[in-house]
């Protein structure tokens, strides 16, 4: 099939890639955008490695082909971490709370955790469970993933509180906000 | 990439969307949210040549009250269903749609979308089904509508051909002293469930006025237990309800569970669903 050239918004920067109508956004972040913090596992949507925020919406980027993403904003998990390299709050607690092992279904629970939080600041054990069942973890380390998510909604709530009278912006912006927060 | 190559054809207006659904015939498909479809190109249990992609058409999206009806167009994603509007005029609808997949799923999959691909397992068919809900379809013919217990017709069939658009979903909104719950024994939240029930009840002076129940999960289609609102209608108690309404259920197993148990389970789900639309009726 042809390829036909698209102009992508990735984490704030334009990004012009060639791709085939079949080509999956998740696809077009890796192998075009070199954006490998994406993870591809099962690539029909059930695992939950490749979410990504689309217009600030946490979703399955193996079930978004590149040419939908046209006109939208794309945040990755690259996207989320401030620039000055140091870690998210939600990243942050995944690694004091050992919400991982092997670390490879993790870029999809951060990405996940971080829209839902954004959305729910201060959500029951019940519903951060829930919230999380969209995303697998093949070494069973579900339980340091719900401290991780806990401890993230702790800190966000710090974060939320020290920024309280800001008006609050939308959530793609609040996403990259939590993100910025960790570095001041 | 793994689906089979294709030509995306990204349409603003429903007018080109039924062009090219007339032009090209069974070699297109309209993609929705993709939640489903994308993931059987993936695993290549189907292909097409073309897909119309209808994520652009303004059109078909929102959702509008008139008459008695809540209206919904096709594209309105699951997320845009856990909305005020649709909580209070079609709560049914409204507690259904969070058992839809997971919030990922939901922020981008359509309430068109899992109609039309008719899931048997889906929690949204069977309110259709159950509410006697109203299909607008259209196509380069016309438009027409197809009342829910026309619609679904098999495993992933239903009455549209391969020129027909699913444009919007008509809901009666129920009024007075009413009550509604949805039930389902999925192994993981977000699921598909091994079986499940949907109940709508509504009461008076004289005891249950109205009665709507629908399971899914326990065959090809969502099924209407009309005998079983029957007997609930004639005052039977809800253990006896939802003893009719599994009585002639043959569901297939599976790995997950056997039919055997998909009947047993379904009997409990009618159960514990009619039971809270009474209770939630009775309290109105």
């Amino acid at each position: 099939m042809p390829e036909r050239t698209i102009e992508l918004t990735v984490n704030g920067e334009r990004r012009v890639v060639a791709v085939e109508d079949r080509t999956t956004l998740a696809d077009a972040l890796r192998e075009r955008c070199h954006l490998t913090g994406t993870h591809l596992a099962c690539e029909h949507g059930v695992c939950g490695a490749c979410t990504v925020l689309v217009d600030g919406a946490a979703v399955r980027s193996c079930l978004l082909f590149a040419v939908q993403a046209v006109g939208s904003e794309v945040t990755t998990v690259e996207g989320l971490t401030p620039p000055d390299g140091t870690l998210s709050p939600v990243q942050e607690a995944f690694r004091e709370a050992h919400g991982l092992q092997c670390g490879f279904c993790t870029p999809g629970f951060v990405v996940s955790v971080t829209a839902y939080l954004a959305e729910h600041p201060d959500p029951s054990d019940d519903e951060l469970r829930d919230a999380l069942t969209g995303n697998l973890c093949r070494c069973t380390g579900y339980q340091g993933i719900l401290r991780a998510a806990r401890l993230a909604a702790e800190r966000l709530r710090e974060v939320r509180g020290a920024a309280a009278g800001q008006p609050a912006g939308d959530l793609a912006a609040t996403a990259g906000a939590v993100g910025g927060g960790a570095g001041s | 990439m793994k689906p089979a190559p294709f030509e995306l054809h990204a349409v603003e207006e429903v007018e080109e969307a039924l062009a090219l659904l007339a032009a090209y015939g069974d070699d297109a498909k309209v993609l929705a949210g993709g939640q489903s479809l994308v993931p059987m190109l993936a695993l290549r249990l189907t292909r097409f040549g073309h897909l119309v992609d209808l994520n652009r058409v303004e059109a078909l999206r929102g959702v509008s009250r008139t008459d008695g009806w809540l209206t919904i167009g096709a594209m309105t994603r699951h997320r845009g269903l856990q909305v005020e509007d649709v909580a209070s005029q079609v709560p049914l609808l409204a507690r259904a749609t969070a058992h839809v997949g997971h919030f990922q799923i939901r922020n981008r999959g359509t309430l068109g979308g899992a109609i039309a691909h008719a899931d048997p397992a889906a929690e949204q068919p069977a309110v259709c089904l159950a509410l006697d809900a109203v299909m607008e379809v259209s196509s380069r013919a016309g438009t027409r509508e197809v009342r829910a217990g026309d619609f679904f017709e098999g495993t992933w069939a239903t009455a549209l051909g391969p020129e027909d658009l699913l444009t919007g979903i008509r809901f009666p909104v129920w009024s007075g002293r009413s009550g509604f719950a949805v039930e389902e024994l999925a192994r993981r939240h977000g699921d598909f469930a091994l079986a499940g029930a949907v109940c709508a009840v509504a009461v008076g002076e004289r005891g249950v006025e109205r009665a709507a129940i629908a399971l899914f999960g326990v065959g090809s289609t969502p099924v209407r237990a009309s005998a079983a609102e029957e007997a609930l209608l004639a005052g039977a108690a809800i253990g006896e309800v939802a003893t009719v309404a599994a009585r002639d259920l043959d569901p297939t197993g599976d790995l997950h569970a056997s039919g055997t148990y998909r009947k047993k389970v379904a009997w409990v789900m009618v159960e514990r669903a009619l039971g809270r639309a009474m209770e939630e009726a009775r309290g109105a």
